[in-house]
């Protein structure tokens, strides 16, 4: 460390705050880590985590409707295991994993030395982690929200759910909330401004891009589930009326407020996992992806269109013909874009020198299978339709396919893809492609019976079925098959570990990619670019490697290299923010405290400033 | 919970404030046709560049906007749904309550619009503050800048004292629809003001320990953003809640 930079202004009895840590390894460098890798990494194992509780839950449920008429997970139990399954999945396991290759790969992707803003990073991250202790504590504070992930209005109400735990989720997901929204505008700032020279926006990559509409849609979707999560909380403790129809409330209104967010929300899931099959085609089919200008845009449109689309979830509350007819068509039309990006990646594969690695192989199977999850949804999307499977297990089949089969498998694709670059380290490539078939075949054997089921009648949520429903078997044959697949994610992730652990050292560029990422070594440096590049195309490295020219760089800093310092301050706002939430549900004066450890930390946040430092430049040549 | 009494206090602290805005605004159109920025030739011009450049020792962003203006234009975007979804609750509710005080019982337009004008008038002060900081006139700066504070105090104040008033006529949160929905809309914005406050009077606090300089203008510049966001929302809210129950045609 050398060459610090400007300091802000202090009085003496403050200037405590200029002592920050410097810590490099152990608990302490993690808890007050500013650097985009650690955080992403912090995201991965914390959304594994996260996964694996889900999953337990998941398989929790699948055991209770193996065969009719049993009793292990009945009433409340069973409610709040499908409704915590749900809500962890999507807000804690899924959303949180594309934040991890957020968090990683975007500043690597634009030839950025960091995101934004540092601090801000961390305090995503807190947040999340916030949030998903205090949903996950209601199991152990007299039990968990039980109405269903979208908990819908009256069954929310004091009346119908007296117990704590529909507050622990509220409080629970306005965490993640706000998480979520400081994170999307830190990566919008990020990708608006911190780009390398020379990239424009249509010379970014596409996942960049795909991260890019994602975090709008967070911006803009968060605060309305936030504003809907703040009104039912009053009604449930200031005695407020919005959703009570005896005063004259209206509870569609939750349900509107709540698709306004929730349709977006699928797209927040999708999109990245979109943009990361749009990084893994062209790499193994050895081709530019096919109409690049096209898959941003109609990634774009996606973006826009998911706002327009909200009310196909209510088509049977008695919006009328005309609302129904109206959010069917949006509903199709949002299938154009959607289907031009899959025109593009077989167009892309057309030709191509194809590599069925492991990464290509999940990538190759999102592609068919969110098109079966696309063809389900414009199913239900027209209203007629809907009006026979909603509510039954034919939409759990739908929604299953979209969310795993479009977004986990983007995801896993994109962990065994990238971890090298996360890592370092490289996956087996034979037990890699053992255990995706695996997972393949039990994720369709598990979710496509499903299908039959509920055009069979099958509700969803329901806890048992008697005999003579002839659900019985279909539904023993589905626990089965969720078995394999729990066992088998287990397996990959155990994997995933192994490999980290292991010695398979990878080069930085393993798979002959075309992105900047792989153009600095594998794991990065903590400052990423030694020499920040200056980009003139689109798949800039790729270009470079093929012209045999390395990739321009802009001078050098005679101060060093810029880093950011790091903070105790957000892991305490973020401490003090959690507190607050628990007392909130109380009702009790921890919620001041809360409050207060959070302002005091807010205001040292402030008055730390970056405290910016420069390291030394690496001698040139020495990658 | 009892009302406070609190409402001679606010009165006389209203009262105080009226006054106070009145001569501020006489100094702010002063102050404004003396520092009409003069024709610059292009070389002043060049010249003012460099010594920007100069006294921004910051890495180089992309588009040459720094990061911190960027998020606080994005984090406003989002800002406006949240309003944007609490104004949406009060519309469909309009109307809707089934018992009184409905809000012609309980509106007092002039006070209102009273307090409308103050924060309105802030944002002037607001625009005054960032440019004495940005000409480097910390006198000037401190001196607005605990202008614009003042104001956004008493708009509180009034809004206090609005509250205190409603729930003397009865209207409580949970009273009827349009009390859930207005303490709702109106707090919310008032939280706003409030956290603007925090903000104004920390920078006034922060300006005495050397934190506020010409070359970090962009901390006041953000503040102003967001200081004219809270009342643009107010014009909306205003509008919306008020203005809309008035008697089309007189």
């Amino acid at each position: 460390m050398s060459g610090h930079g400007p300091k802000l202004a202090l009085p003496k009895f403050l200037s405590f705050l200029r002592n920050r840590p410097t810590k490099e390894n152990g608990l302490v460098s993690w808890l007050t880590t500013v650097d985009h890798k650690r955080i992403g990494i912090l995201y991965l194992y914390t959304s594994f985590f996260f996964l694996f509780v889900g999953g337990i839950e998941a398989l929790f449920v699948r055991t209770q409707l193996s065969a009719n008429d049993l009793e292990i997970f009945v009433g409340s139990t069973y409610n709040q295991l499908v409704t915590m399954h749900a809500t962890t999945m999507i807000f804690l396991a899924i959303m949180p994993l594309a934040a991890a290759f957020f968090n990683f790969m975007i500043p690597l992707q634009i030839g950025a030395r960091d995101v934004a803003f540092p601090r801000l990073n961390a305090f995503s991250y807190f947040m999340y982690l916030a949030g998903g202790i205090v949903l996950n504590a209601s199991w152990f504070m007299g039990g968990a929200s039980d109405v269903g992930w979208f908990a819908y209005a009256p069954l929310t109400s004091s009346t119908y759910s007296p117990t704590h735990g529909v507050d622990f989720w509220i409080l629970g997901l306005i965490l993640t909330g706000i998480s979520s929204t400081v994170a999307a505008i830190n990566f919008i700032v990020t990708i608006i401004n911190m780009r390398a020279p020379g990239m424009t926006l249509m010379k970014m990559p596409v996942f960049s891009w795909m991260a890019f509409v994602t975090a709008f849609l967070l911006a803009f979707a968060l605060p309305v589930i936030t504003i809907a999560l703040i009104i039912l909380f009053m009604d449930r403790n200031y005695g407020t009326t919005f959703f009570q129809t005896a005063a004259g409330g209206d509870p569609i209104l939750w349900q509107h407020l709540f698709w306004v967010f929730g349709h977006p929300e699928v797209y927040i899931i999708v999109l990245p996992a979109f943009g990361i099959v749009s990084e893994i085609i062209p790499v193994f089919s050895k081709k530019p992806l096919f109409g690049y200008k096209l898959v941003v845009l109609s990634g774009a449109a996606i973006g826009f269109m998911g706002f327009t689309v909200w009310s196909h979830h209510m088509f049977t509350v008695g919006m009328g013909p005309i609302v129904n007819s109206a959010f069917s068509i949006t509903t199709a039309a949002i299938a154009i874009p959607t289907g031009v990006k899959i025109f593009n990646w077989i167009l892309t594969l057309w030709n191509g020198k194809i590599k069925f690695s492991v990464p290509m192989m999940y990538a190759t199977a999102l592609v068919f299978l969110f098109m079966v999850g696309g063809f389900s949804g414009l199913m239900h999307g027209a209203a007629a339709s809907d009006f026979q499977q909603h509510d039954t297990y034919f939409v759990v089949a739908h929604f299953h396919y979209t969310i795993l089969g479009g977004g986990l498998f983007g995801f896993l694709a994109g962990t065994v893809y990238w971890l090298p670059k996360f890592f370092g380290k490289i996956m087996d490539e034979e037990r890699g492609r053992k255990i995706f078939w695996w997972i393949f075949a039990s994720f369709n054997l598990t979710f496509f019976p499903m299908h039959f089921l509920g055009t069979g009648g099958m509700p969803r949520r329901i806890y048992t079925y008697s005999a003579d429903m002839e659900w019985t078997a279909l539904n023993g044959f589905i626990t089965l098959a969720s078995f394999v697949l729990g066992i088998t994610l287990l397996v990959f992730f155990i994997e995933v570990i192994k490999a980290v652990k292991s010695k398979n050292k990878a080069s930085a560029d393993p798979w002959d990619a075309r992105t900047l990422e792989w153009s600095i070594p594998s794991p990065p440096p903590v400052y990423n670019f030694a020499d920040l590049p200056k980009v003139e195309k689109v798949d800039e490295f790729w270009e470079s490697k093929i012209s045999n020219k390395p990739i321009k760089t802009l001078p050098r800093d005679p101060h060093g290299i810029h880093m950011p310092g790091k903070s105790w301050m957000p892991l305490i706002t973020s401490v003090g923010l959690m507190l607050a939430s628990f007392g909130a549900i109380y009702q009790s004066d921890l919620r001041y405290i809360g409050l207060g450890i959070f302002l005091l930390a807010y205001y040292g946040w402030a008055l730390e400033g970056d405290a910016e430092y420069y390291l030394p430049y690496p001698k040139k040549g020495k990658k | 919970m009892e009302a406070l009494k609190l409402q001679p206090v606010i009165t006389a602290f209203s009262v105080f404030g009226v006054f106070v805005c009145i001569v501020l605004t006489y100094y702010a159109l002063v102050n404004l046709f003396k520092s009409f920025p003069r024709i610059r030739s292009k070389k002043d011009k060049e010249a003012i560049m460099d010594e920007d450049a100069d006294a921004h020792h910051h890495v180089e962003t992309y588009t040459g906007e720094p990061n911190i203006k960027l998020f606080w234009w994005v984090f406003l975007a989002s800002d406006c749904m949240f309003f944007g979804s609490l104004i949406t609750a009060y519309l469909i509710y309009k109307g809707q309550s089934l018992v009184g005080p409905y809000p012609l019982d309980v509106f007092d337009m002039e006070l209102t619009t009273i307090s409308t004008f103050i924060l309105l008038l802030s944002s002037f002060f607001m625009v005054l503050t960032l440019s004495s900081i940005q000409k480097g006139d910390l006198g000037k700066f401190r001196f607005w800048c605990f202008s614009t504070f003042l104001c956004g105090l008493t708009f509180l104040g009034f809004q206090v004292y609005e509250f205190e008033h409603f729930i003397h006529e009865g209207l409580r949160l949970k009273t009827n629809l349009f009390g859930s929905t207005f303490y709702l809309l109106t707090g919310t914005h008032g939280v706003h003001v409030a956290i603007g406050v925090l903000w104004l009077l920390g920078m006034f606090i922060y300006s005495f320990w050397g934190g506020i300089t010409k070359e970090r203008a962009i901390e006041v510049e953000i503040a102003g953003l967001y200081w004219h966001f809270v009342d643009v929302v107010w014009i909306v809210i205003f509008s919306v809640i008020y203005l809309m129950e008035l008697p089309i045609g007189g």
